[in-house]
């Protein structure tokens, strides 16, 4: 199942899956995921500039193929499990663009009507179980929540995404060690961009793969894979999946990618060494798929087609979101208990 | 009426509502097989299996993580976390995810979850083992918290902390579990945020929670048969949501407020309330507002040293009669 790969090899695996089985219209998808995902981060960054969205922001640019991968694997009814690094996890399972828009940009047609931000992203109905921004903290959530499918018999899987940084917070392991003990149906998913926020993971681990080589540690596989190919990404996790809804336990699955902008809004990412996001842009992950589309007989037209139909939808939505109003000021007190308010005296 | 343990009373009304639902279920160190470190949960593996009774690793990040993820998703979970103590180590949970889900998601996650600690001082355990964490809990808005004294409220204010659709941290008192109380036969549900007047009295208020109450009411008496002072004891019971009302109705008949708190002084419980007091009651009053609290130490294991730091009955007793006399 792993396609073992050093990660500053960069060496996308060459054809790989022109041989597999992954349905032309499965990689339709795929690309349609990867523009979205592209796009609309990019869109995000420019109203950053703009200041039309406040606060901080950390994009997924470079990294889109394993949100899309991810989730083009997915069932309906799975469970996402993001980061603050969660605008193209949450924009992959179907949240609309506006509502992601609107709440970066604190207006009332915001996903969360404004009271959660960029870094707390969350879609019920869509199966977007939140974003969470206390490093590791979602390990262990979604390992309850794969107890309850576990224990109710749904076959629902619970999909946790974190980065390289987060293995060495306790959260991990002990998410690790419970889910593996209890053999649960959740698929970790580490995103290696080879940065923490601003100090390269190799400077604090003893071992080369930060998820991958702690993977034994728990009776794991040891799975590192190209997070820039989404066929790759697509297919492991496909199998993740289906090992769990099968009742054979988690995975652990190390995706090799690189992120474009900086750690946040607020960083220039001045401690890269020269050349090393140009060399990753060699690999991007859309142009990559675009290419092998291309030799699999998809007609650049179709693909640019796709490109403009997206663009118009992050337009529309960037639109309505500045059209919208702010968030109103009546939910300031509303929603912190389950009666709808904030009363906590009488 | 049976004679319970305020142990036993534990495993009852955590058995009453497991038995009544099937999302219930319970995880924590130590508590399916061994029946719990202090053996607050014996028979409950037996009876309702492994499934939905769970002896977990030393994780407590994974046991409030795991409760939270479970509660999100449709469950309503026990997690023990064995002494208050370990809160510490697992403290993101109280403070960051259970607490701020619902809001920061507009409404769109609901998280009902228990968790239950040992909690407090008397059993000479020393300093990690042995403190009164409800000023760790009670800060967080989206939190309940809640403190019994006895084992009937035990019963009542479990199933009322299991059927609330909020997180709510429910702190057993360690040096009560040998403690025996009347308990009816039967289904028992109480309700969160209704402190319990133990003692009428006109002549002050003394405001009490887990193994404070029966030292305050001790001391009540004791006012009262060698000092003529008449004490209205108030179990506060449930800190989060506050019963402000029945303890501003009780200041406005005796004029004098007496806390008796377990945790250091420094931001204890009693600081939250004396403060709603002097905001909103601070013509009732006739004298200053007095805490009585351990000081701001760390705790003691030795027997002379710690019954020195938590308040005795005669200390309660000198610093009412004193206030009152001055
Ligand atoms: C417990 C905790 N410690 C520190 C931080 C600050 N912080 C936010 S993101 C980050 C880096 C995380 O790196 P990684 O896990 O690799 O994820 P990436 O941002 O690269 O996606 C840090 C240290 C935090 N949010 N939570
Ligand atoms: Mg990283």
């Amino acid at each position: 199942m792993a396609n073992k790969l050093a990660p500053h090899s960069a060496t996308p695996s060459p054809n790989r899956s022109e041989a597999t089985l992954i349905p032309l219209t499965k990689r339709l998808e795929m690309y349609r995921l990867l523009s979205l995902t592209r796009q609309a981060e990019q869109r995000a960054f420019d109203l950053f500039l703009q200041n039309q969205i406040k606060g901080t922001s950390h994009l997924s640019l470079g990294q889109e193929a394993v949100a899309a991968g991810a989730a083009a694997a997915m069932q309906p009814g799975d469970l996402s499990f993001c980061t603050y690094r969660g605008h193209a996890h949450t924009l992959a399972r179907g949240v609309p663009v506006e509502k992601v828009l609107g709440e970066l940009m604190g207006r009332d047609n915001g996903l969360m009507r404004g009271k959660g931000g960029s870094m707390h992203l969350t879609s019920v109905e869509h199966g977007v179980m939140g974003s969470y921004a206390i490093i590791g903290a979602h390990l262990p959530i979604a390992c309850g929540a794969a107890w309850r499918a576990q224990y109710k018999g749904h076959k629902d899987v619970s999909v946790c995404f974190f980065g390289d940084g987060t293995t060495n917070i306790g959260a991990f392991h002990e998410a690790l060690n419970f889910a593996a003990c209890m053999k649960l149906p959740v698929v970790f998913v580490c995103e290696n961009n080879l940065y923490m926020e601003y100090t390269p993971i190799a400077d604090v681990i003893p071992v080369q793969y930060p998820a991958a080589d702690r993977a034994a540690a728990y009776g794991l596989d040891r799975i590192v894979i190209d997070g820039n190919d989404v066929d790759v990404v697509y297919e492991t996790l496909s199998q993740a999946y289906a090992k769990a809804r099968a009742g054979h336990g988690p995975s652990l699955v190390e995706c090799l990618t690189y992120r474009y902008s900086g750690h946040s809004r607020a960083d220039p990412a001045k401690y890269r060494p020269a050349g090393e996001l140009e060399k990753w842009k060699e690999r991007d992950p859309v142009k990559a798929y675009r290419k092998r589309l291309g030799a699999l007989g998809v007609a650049d037209a179709k693909l640019d087609a796709i490109d403009a139909e997206i663009l118009k939808i992050i337009d529309e939505a960037t639109q309505a979101c500045q059209a919208a109003p702010p968030t109103s000021t009546d939910i300031l007190f509303t929603d912190v208990y389950a009666d709808g308010g904030c009363a906590w005296r009488n | 009426m049976a004679e319970l343990t305020y142990r036993e009373a534990v495993a009852r009304g955590i058995a009453q509502e497991m038995a009544r639902d099937e999302n219930v279920v319970f995880l924590g160190e130590d508590v399916a097989k061994a029946g719990g470190v202090f053996k607050a949960t014996v028979g409950l593996l037996e009876q309702f299996g492994p499934k939905r009774v769970l002896d977990t690793p030393i994780s407590e990040q994974a046991i409030l993580g795991a409760a939270m993820g479970a509660a999100m998703t449709g469950l309503r979970p026990i997690a023990e976390i064995m002494f208050a103590d370990f809160i510490a180590v697992c403290y993101d949970y109280i403070a960051n995810e259970f607490p701020k889900t619902r809001y920061m998601t507009n409404g769109q996650i609901t998280m009902p979850l228990v968790v239950r600690c040992g909690n407090g001082g008397g059993a000479r355990f020393g300093a990690q083992h042995s403190q009164s964490v409800e000023n760790w809990c009670m800060q967080f808005p989206g939190l309940k918290v809640v403190a019994p004294s006895s084992p009937v409220d035990v019963v009542g204010l479990l199933a009322a902390a299991v059927r609330d659709p909020n997180p709510v941290v429910f702190l057993e008192h360690k040096s009560l579990y040998a403690t025996k109380g009347e308990v009816p036969e039967g289904e028992i549900v109480d309700q969160l945020g209704i402190a319990k007047i133990l003692r009428p009295g006109r002549d002050a208020t003394i405001l009490a929670l887990g193994m404070m109450v029966s030292r305050a009411l001790q001391a009540a008496q004791t006012l009262q048969s060698e000092h003529g002072i008449d004490c209205e004891v108030i179990d506060v019971r449930s800190l989060v949501p506050l019963d402000t009302q029945c303890i501003l109705g009780s200041v406005a008949r005796t004029g004098r407020v007496f806390t008796v708190e377990e945790n250091p002084r420094q931001l204890g419980w009693g600081a939250e309330l004396v403060s709603i007091i002097a905001d909103e009651s601070f013509y009732d009053l006739d004298g200053p507002l007095v805490r009585i609290t351990t000081p701001n130490i760390p705790l003691p294991a030795a027997d002379a040293l710690e019954d020195l730091a938590i308040p005795s009955v005669s200390r309660i007793v000198d610093t009412i009669r004193r206030a009152l006399s001055a």
